[in-house]
């Protein structure tokens, strides 16, 4: 270990070090494992046949659909309200700018029952969704708005920064040569935006893949309708299908390692941009 | 975010060149504040106006039941226990990470990050596969007696995961930015290693290690998917707040069910005002906190 680190005058480098690495592994490494061992006990076509079934093929399908578009939704009302907090003054901004990370704190149990609540056919928004014969609750809507809720933050959160440290040169001189401001909007501070905008998408899309109390309440779970995987997989459990019940989890532990590494490649493509 | 308050007072002379006109302007500011209305403020909303519908006695009859103590009990009791451990890892951690220079650094900062990437259910999943009946352990654990899946160690374990990341997350940044001078000076002056770190390193990390603390308490008392899948809903003995949420609920006692939710709904609120505050005041001692987001629940 010593030829592996610089010379310090600092003590303590073994025992944190390695207490944060015994740690590390107790409690995230060695379970998830766990995992992947249990979900190998299927071999190789018995794992294909857990994760094919009829009734986990929707689930997959309306758990990467729903998360997808509560994503893009969130791109989309996360770039405009990042936009409008950081641009513009007016009453109740900050009170508004706070609000955004609501969905951070509130229990995801708390926001289920309040949407769920909210959205039901005889609920304030459900009834008025009712008269125009829309249903959000109990059908894959509900999956959606629930998904929208909880992964709100992440595009704000990534972009206000970015917003904040543009310098006003650039649209200045953007101004000067003659663009007009929807131009200067779309080619000079979109580009900038962009890096950041991915990068809240992409941890937006990942939240809402793994999402479970906010969404149970208010999808309804018929399985191979409104039933999202990680119901799924809890259903599994419960009937003791230990192995179906890890071969599915793996497969959606694989799809976060995928959007972990692009999380990371996208926030060292930010940063440089950032940097320039 | 800090930067905002710190730019507050008089808006800035509107040039045509460098901003929208007036109605454009104000179409994005009714459209920003509408899907606030709609997606955050109706949901806040609703909690409360469920929780008091059948009045202030109903509430509080519904919070001062016996299976609610009892829930809330384990609450704090998991909390009390989950968030330490978090603490003293974020400590050790940033210390090792933030003051010395080794190989697989940035790999061990990604590692630490992990749980944030995983599904809550695949969090109790994990567990349940290590320490449950038919699990890695299970069998032996069984042989001497002692539970961890269905109590209170294996609620533990699950809100652990889930709050794994929040206090180093917050710590490893700002003591990387810090740098290492004053801590070698301390130790050059003789100080022991406690010395240094209790009186250099903390202070200049306080404030850092409160927001942590708030976010990392604020997720371990609300955690749900992770929590239900260890805990076996067995009511007042491994029933926490969240979980006796949704018994209630599929109780169909809603007034109580968001009587209890209420509870949780203020701790939210009460994190967020704190959270604001320590930011507003703090901001720069938080530094490196919110220059990169961060890939979990906050």
């Amino acid at each position: 270990m010593l030829a592996l680190r610089r010379p310090s005058v600092l003590p303590g480098f073994g025992p944190t070090l390695g207490f944060a690495l015994l740690y590390l592994s107790l409690i995230v490494l060695i379970p998830l494992a766990a995992l992947f061992f249990r979900s190998a006990d299927l071999g190789f076509d018995g794992f294909l046949r857990v994760v094919s079934t009829p009734r986990a093929l929707a689930a997959f399908r309306l758990t990467f659909g729903a998360a997808l578009f509560a994503a893009l939704v969130n791109a989309f009302f996360g770039l405009l309200l990042a936009w409008v907090l950081t641009r513009y003054r007016f009453p109740g901004r900050r009170i508004i700018d706070g609000l955004v990370d609501l969905p951070f704190a509130l229990p995801t149990a708390v926001a289920g029952i309040a949407l769920a609540t909210l959205y039901a056919p005889n609920g304030w928004l459900g009834s008025l969704l009712d008269k125009v014969g829309i249903k959000v609750a109990y059908t894959p809507a509900g999956v959606f708005v629930a998904l929208v809720f909880i992964s709100l933050p992440f595009v704000v959160r990534t972009i206000q920064p970015v917003l904040q440290d543009l310098e006003p040169e650039l649209e200045e001189a953007s101004a000067s040569l003659g663009a007009n401001r929807w131009q200067t909007w779309r080619f000079v501070v979109f580009p900038v935006l962009l890096p950041a905008l991915l990068t809240g998408f992409a941890l937006a899309f990942a939240r809402a893949l793994g999402e479970y109390g906010s969404v149970i309440f208010i999808a309804g779970n018929l399985p191979g309708r409104s039933e999202i995987v990680p119901l799924l997989i809890f259903i599994q459990l419960e009937q003791y299908q230990y192995a179906a019940a890890a071969a599915i989890a793996t497969v959606m532990l694989l799809a976060s390692f995928v959007l972990l590494l692009l999380i990371n490649l996208l926030q060292r493509w930010a940063s440089k941009r950032h940097g320039e | 975010m800090t930067k905002t308050s710190s730019v507050m007072g008089p808006p800035p002379p509107a040039l045509t060149t460098t901003t929208e006109p007036p109605a454009v302007r104000r179409a994005l500011i009714l459209g920003a504040v509408a899907f606030v209305a709609l997606f955050l403020v109706m949901p806040l909303a609703v909690v409360l106006a469920e929780a008091f519908r059948r009045g202030v006695g109903a509430y509080f009859d519904a919070i001062t039941e016996p299976y609610t103590l009892a829930a809330v009990g384990l609450t704090l009791t998991a909390a009390a226990i989950a968030v330490p451990l978090n603490v003293i890892f974020g400590l050790t951690a940033a210390w090792a990470i933030a003051k010395f220079e080794f190989a697989g650094k940035s790999l061990l900062i990604t590692l630490i990050d992990l749980p944030f990437s995983v599904s809550p259910v695949i969090a109790g999943l994990i567990y349940v596969l290590m320490f449950g009946a038919q699990g890695w352990v299970g069998p032996w654990l069984i042989e001497h007696d002692f539970r961890i899946i269905f109590a209170l160690p294996g609620i533990v374990l699950a809100t652990v995961f889930v709050t794994f990341p929040f206090v180093a997350r917050e710590l490893i940044p700002l003591m990387q930015d810090q740098g290492t001078d004053e801590e070698e000076a301390a130790t050059l002056l003789g100080a022991s290693g406690w010395q240094t770190f209790f009186r250099v390193t903390l202070p200049n990390v306080k404030w850092a290690l409160l927001y942590g603390v708030l976010l990392c308490n604020a997720r371990a008392m609300g955690e749900f998917g992770a929590v239900a899948v260890v805990s076996g809903h067995i009511r007042g003995v491994t029933n926490t707040m969240p979980l006796h949420i949704e018994i209630l609920y599929n109780e169909y006692k809603f007034a109580a069910s968001f009587a209890v939710a209420s509870l949780l709904a203020l701790l939210a609120l009460v994190t967020l005002v704190a959270k604001i505050l320590l930011e507003w005041r703090y901001g720069d001692e938080l530094a490196g906190v919110h220059r990169m987001p961060r890939g979990g629940k906050a």
